[in-house]
């Protein structure tokens, strides 16, 4: 595919924009459905409905950003690697969504139910460390952060390794018996490790 | 009266729908017969546990948000998939502790009995909630016909197992042992408040509900009333059902509906009735029991329920 081909950087941004908003306008659809007929567009539980689909698509997004490395190396496109951080935000923007519906809506932002979920529910614990790993570099994402933090921006932001995996174990550890979708997704994050220690010994220095 | 809803549902489907097969005459003649009741008195059973603020769930709701894992494991599958299952004919074998075993054709089980109508509470161990008019026949009166003897402690049933109609169970990424296991205490199975279901509605049970039936046992989580049973064992030992073998610390013997025990995932202090709405999700306090204390607490007495859980 000749992607060089796209017109500018620029229309790769508009592009990539338009993609990652697709399952947002879709959620507005189901929702606005939602609330001119009940249990139309989210069915019987519109409230659990509306923290999976938005859980599903953190996860998805968030594994796609920390595709953008692998695919940059492999596939020579370069130009992925100057959107990264527009992905990453949209993992984030996604993130926060489902966080504030499950706070919110879920939990109608009960605090000590909340706290007690947070303590005692291994997968909501693991869903709460990669919302913190997601935030802390969601907020040096700056180009002054990246200027102040130096050396310490690129390791602050190998926390993308800890948020994935804890998304998938909080993905895992939630479901009763895990089924196709969760194998893939697994599958998917031990690939795109295994080719950052593959891609990390072929550039070992030669003795 | 908020209870009697069902049954004037039910009288106008029958008529129109009991014409075509015998399991359906079986299931009308009942049906005709629990709407003139209504038009009386209800039999306490019938509505027993229910709280002043039950709502009876949809229909729609009911038939389609299913856990049944033969069908796949979202709740919209079952009613998605369940329609490659072939109900008739079906044998159900009897074997263990009892006089009568063998292979037998479920129309002859039911024959003679008449279903009654039933407005469980329903509850599912991931803590949602539906109330649900079924109708059932007291499992009482399906077991004594095979005459367990005194050695009968457990009756241990199983869910059909035949992938080529059921979806899930050729899943390569289940854990499940097929087919699914489930058991009672011969107690539990005697008392009046547990049926086999053979209906919903009024009308014949839906396939994603466990055609053609189904265990309802309303005080203990939905996983326990195990459907679409293809054999009853009467056995002298406590049976290890599914979710016990998958994952023993989550999910015991008992299963009975406990507020005071949390799940190790999710509290099961409350619940969230079904339908919800996008602002709110129903959450009501759940009841030690489901709502069925008064009934069925006697059958636990002395025993630590968060040993037996």
């Amino acid at each position: 595919m000749k992607w060089a081909s796209l017109p500018t950087a620029r229309g790769r941004k508009t592009i990539l924009w338009i993609v990652l908003s697709m399952p947002l306008l879709w959620l507005a659809v189901l929702v606005i459905q939602e609330l001119r007929l009940p249990n139309s567009g989210l069915g019987p539980e519109p409230t659990e409905a509306l923290l999976h689909y938005l859980g599903e698509w953190s996860l998805i997004s968030l594994l796609l950003a920390f595709s953008v490395s692998p695919l940059r190396r492999r596939l020579n496109w370069a130009w992925l690697g100057q959107q990264r951080r527009l992905i990453g935000l949209f993992a984030f923007a996604y993130v926060c969504l489902h966080v504030l519906v499950y706070a919110g809506l879920y939990a109608q932002f009960q605090l000590a139910e909340l706290l007690d979920d947070f303590v005692h529910r291994p997968y909501i614990t693991a869903g709460i460390g990669a919302f913190v790993a997601l935030s802390l570099m969601a907020l040096t994402s700056t180009r002054g952060w990246r200027r102040r933090l130096k050396d310490n921006w690129r390791r602050l932001h190998r926390l993308i390794y800890v948020a994935s995996f804890l998304a998938i174990v909080h993905l895992l550890w939630l479901r009763k018996d895990p089924g196709v979708g969760e194998a893939i997704y697994l599958l998917i994050f031990v690939v795109l490790v295994v080719e950052r220690m593959f891609s990390l010994w072929q550039r070992r220095p030669s003795i | 009266m908020l209870i009697r809803k069902p049954t004037d549902i039910a009288s106008s489907e029958i008529t129109s729908e009991s014409i075509y097969q015998q399991r359906r005459r079986f299931l009308g003649q009942s049906t005709a017969l629990i709407a003139g009741a209504g038009l009386g008195l209800h039999a306490p059973l019938s509505s027993a546990g229910l709280q002043a603020d039950d709502e009876i769930t949809p229909e729609r709701i009911v038939t389609q948000y299913n856990n049944f894992y033969e069908f796949g494991t979202d709740k919209s599958d079952p009613y998605a998939n369940a329609g490659a299952l072939t109900t008739d004919p079906w044998t159900v074998a009897v074997s263990g502790e009892a006089k009568k075993t063998g292979e037998f054709a479920f129309e002859d089980i039911v024959k003679g009995l008449t279903p009654e109508e039933r407005i469980y509470r329903f509850r599912c161990v991931e803590a949602w909630s539906m109330v649900v008019p079924w109708m059932g026949i007291p499992l009482k009166d399906i077991l004594q016909q095979f005459e367990p003897t005194g050695d009968a402690k457990y009756v241990v049933f199983k869910t059909l197992y035949r992938p080529e109609e059921m979806v899930g169970q050729r899943s390569f990424f289940s854990s499940i042992d097929w087919p699914y296991v489930e058991g009672l205490r011969m107690d539990e199975a005697y008392h009046p408040l547990s049926i086999m279901a053979v209906g919903l509605y009024g009308k014949e049970l839906p396939n994603q509900n466990g055609a053609p039936w189904r265990l309802m046992v309303p005080w203990k989580y939905g996983f326990k009333s195990i459907k679409s049973i293809v054999s009853i064992h009467f056995s002298k030992r406590q049976p290890i059902n599914t979710w016990q073998a998958l994952a023993a610390h989550e999910y015991g013997f008992y299963a009975n509906v406990n507020p005071a025990v949390d799940h190790p995932r999710w509290s099961q202090a409350s619940e969230r009735r079904l339908p919800s709405s996008i602002f709110d999700p129903n959450r009501r306090p759940t009841l030690p029991f489901n709502g069925y204390a008064e009934e069925v607490a006697e059958l636990y007495r002395g025993m630590d329920l968060r040993k037996f859980y």
